[in-house]
């Protein structure tokens, strides 16, 4: 008996029932779709987050308030902490030789108005080399630059999604915005940089950090007379150094913020790969719990199929009866029996898989996040509905293998 | 051909055993027509799927065409079935849409004949049943005498040792009846084919020219029917 003999009775059986068909392998369906789109999705999150942090340079190690933590900038416990715009220039004075940029800077949000547009923004107070820590590129016009800290110069650089908001087709520069009230003249509009997993740096206003310490920052900026900077971007010059740097940071700061040798650090000092660790481990826990509940969907589905077999079976005694009558071995009919489920959780595959890459590819097109199909979700989700097949069609088959020809022949 | 000595067969009801059969021995020979009867509850169902290997029985021998089978396992039961019986059954047993062809090549399909043969084998016992033009059909766009027709294509596909029918014109009107059962006297008579059927039905028995009767799993008359009728001759009753 050949497998295609088995395969064409099991096409004739499922086709007899054609509405109890589709809807027993809807559970595979929904399964296997929601293994291959969220895994195609989680890794084209992890992907462009990756390549997000990776492009901002791979030698940087980022300064921030707070006490230690495991994520990045955000343990802001028990008492709020501060870095200061002196602890900066301390940094700048020591660090001399091993860093190639040190970056301060503030950001806060704004309403900005050009016309009737106006919305709220987030404004980033910059240094010249913040453009080179962040590996930003411009569009048209210039980035801040260190003559227009010095000279306190009432100027912005728009993200290119801000500039679209507030201009739309129009050219930006040499245009007068008002940033909380404030006149700015336009000098630049950087280019796209593409979605990421935390939102867009499109969505962005630079202006001089020294004209928003005196005029747009006020007191918010200011603690105990002092004024302070969200954080610290530090280049090291090579990756070799990057420990060495750490320490130095951490000596200093704890020095500057006369901290006992034993106290815990008010500040966090992290590197690229310490932020790529967190977050990949990150995502990767969301897809393998997103992943688990899809695994879950696949496995109702499976009781589902075997549940509908099991009925198969019974309605079919007579059938089977036949079967062995006219000569079918205990075998040949496991081997039906079994062929047919997994011709239907196979089938539930299939169609799965399908919708599982339509669900990612309407993902990549509504721009959220580049989901990245890979020939691994694609067999893992082939293979989990095989297999789904064959351990939930065993015990239906040997029920109706282990039928007695009498019995089942005279079955009403 | 079949030899049957002292086949018993037990039946476990709850508590008590039931003896469906009750030490059956006789012998039949190739080319014989022969009719098992008895009233329900007399085990010729029993005796039926024991004769048909459906079954093996609890106790004595069963040799088919030389071979033991009282000892055989499932497989080679199936084996058995397959070569050398063809089942007829009251209700046809056909496998629903699916085409009188197909229904046919059933057995075939589990001898494991290639596909080619398997066709043209088919082919052959349709026509033999006189429906060479049906072979397309569905179960359910034939007549019941035309179901009956493809269950005997399907029965003799295998050129099986014997033809075990089962009421078989226990689903049919009168006059579709009688014609089943020419075409098993035909068989019978032209070529040699053995032929029994197990029936109720004294005047469905008397076509054939021994009759067996049971009666609480004991053979009670084992008797040659001298002057069988000849089907398509008027019943007793129309003659009156």
């Amino acid at each position: 008996m050949l497998f295609s003999e088995n395969f064409k009775i099991a096409l004739r059986a499922l086709r007899a029932n054609k509405l109890r068909s589709v809807l027993t392998i809807l559970g595979i369906v929904i399964g296997v779709a929601t293994v291959v789109a969220l895994l195609s999705i989680g890794t084209g999150a992890t992907a462009s987050i990756t390549s997000d942090i990776q492009s901002s340079g791979a030698n940087l190690l980022t300064v921030s308030p707070g006490r230690q933590s495991g994520f990045a900038g955000g343990g802001q416990s028990r008492q709020s902490s501060y870095i200061y715009y002196s602890d900066y220039e301390l940094l700048e004075r020591a660090l001399v030789g091993n860093v190639t940029a040190i970056v301060p800077s503030y950001q806060s949000n704004y309403t900005v108005k050009y016309g009737a547009e106006s919305f709220s923004v987030n404004v980033t107070g910059v240094t010249e080399k913040y453009q080179e820590v962040h590996s930003y590129k411009v569009a048209t016009g210039r980035y801040i630059t260190d003559s227009d800290n010095n000279a306190e110069a009432r100027v912005a650089v728009l993200g290119s999604q801000t500039a679209t908001d507030l201009f739309g087709s129009l050219i930006p520069i040499g245009k007068i915005i008002s940033i909380n009230g404030l006149k700015f003249e336009i000098v630049g509009v950087l280019e796209s940089e593409g979605s990421s997993g935390f939102g867009s740096n499109d969505d962005a206003v630079f202006i001089p950090l020294e004209t928003g310490y005196i005029r747009l920052y006020g007191s918010t900026a200011m603690h105990n007379d002092k004024k302070i900077v969200n954080s610290i971007a530090v280049s090291v010059t090579t990756t070799e150094l990057m420990d060495t740097v750490s320490a130095q940071i951490q000596y200093i700061l704890r020095r500057s913020h006369k901290l006992a040798p034993t106290a815990d650090l008010d500040f966090n000092v992290q590197n690229q790969t310490d932020i790529l660790d967190t977050l990949s481990s990150v995502t990767q826990t969301l897809t393998i719990f997103l992943g688990a509940i899809a695994g879950i969907s696949l496995l109702v589905g499976g009781i589902g199929i075997m549940n509908i077999m099991l009925v198969s079976v019974t309605e079919r005694t007579k059938e089977i009866g036949l079967r062995k009558a006219v000569g079918a071995t205990k075998n040949q009919i496991l081997a039906q029996f079994l062929i047919e489920t997994m011709t239907l959780s196979l089938l539930g595959g299939i169609i799965g898989i399908l919708l599982g890459v339509g669900i990612a590819s309407v993902f990549t097109l509504t721009g959220l996040i580049t989901a990245v199909i890979t020939v691994d979700s694609i067999l893992l989700a082939f293979f989990s509905a095989l297999l789904i097949g064959v351990f939930f069609g065993i015990y239906p088959a040997f029920r109706a293998a282990n039928l007695h020809p009498m019995v089942a022949l005279r079955y009403e | 051909m079949i030899q049957m000595e002292n086949l018993t067969k037990v039946f476990q009801m709850g508590d008590s055993e039931v003896r469906a059969l009750d030490g059956a021995s006789f012998t039949i020979e190739k080319g014989e027509m022969i009719a098992i009867m008895g009233p329900s509850g007399s085990g010729k169902s029993t005796l039926m799927s024991i004769i048909g290997c459906l079954d093996v029985p609890s106790s004595g021998r069963y040799i088919l065409d030389g071979v033991s089978v009282e000892n055989l396992d499932e497989t080679q039961l199936a084996e058995i079935r397959g070569q050398k019986i063809g089942f007829v059954f009251q209700q046809f047993n056909l496998l629903a849409r699916t085409s009188a062809l197909e229904n046919v090549m059933l057995p075939l399909t589990y001898a494991g004949v290639s596909g080619r043969q398997r066709n043209d084998r088919a082919l052959k016992a349709l026509e033999h049943v006189g429906l060479a033009d049906r072979t397309r059909h569905a179960p359910n766009e034939l007549s019941g005498g035309q179901q009956q027709r493809v269950a005997i294509a399907r029965a003799l596909v295998n050129e099986p040792a014997i033809l075990l029918a089962d009421e078989p014109t226990g689903a049919l009107d009168s006059k579709t009846g009688v014609e089943i059962m020419d075409l098993f006297q035909s068989l019978h008579r032209d070529q040699g084919q053995t032929v029994i059927v197990v029936t109720h039905d004294a005047y469905v028995a008397r076509h054939t020219t021994r009759i067996i009767k049971l009666s609480d799993g004991k053979i009670v008359s084992d008797e040659v029917n001298h002057h069988p009728i000849k089907a398509g001759a008027p019943r007793p009753e129309e003659v009156i």
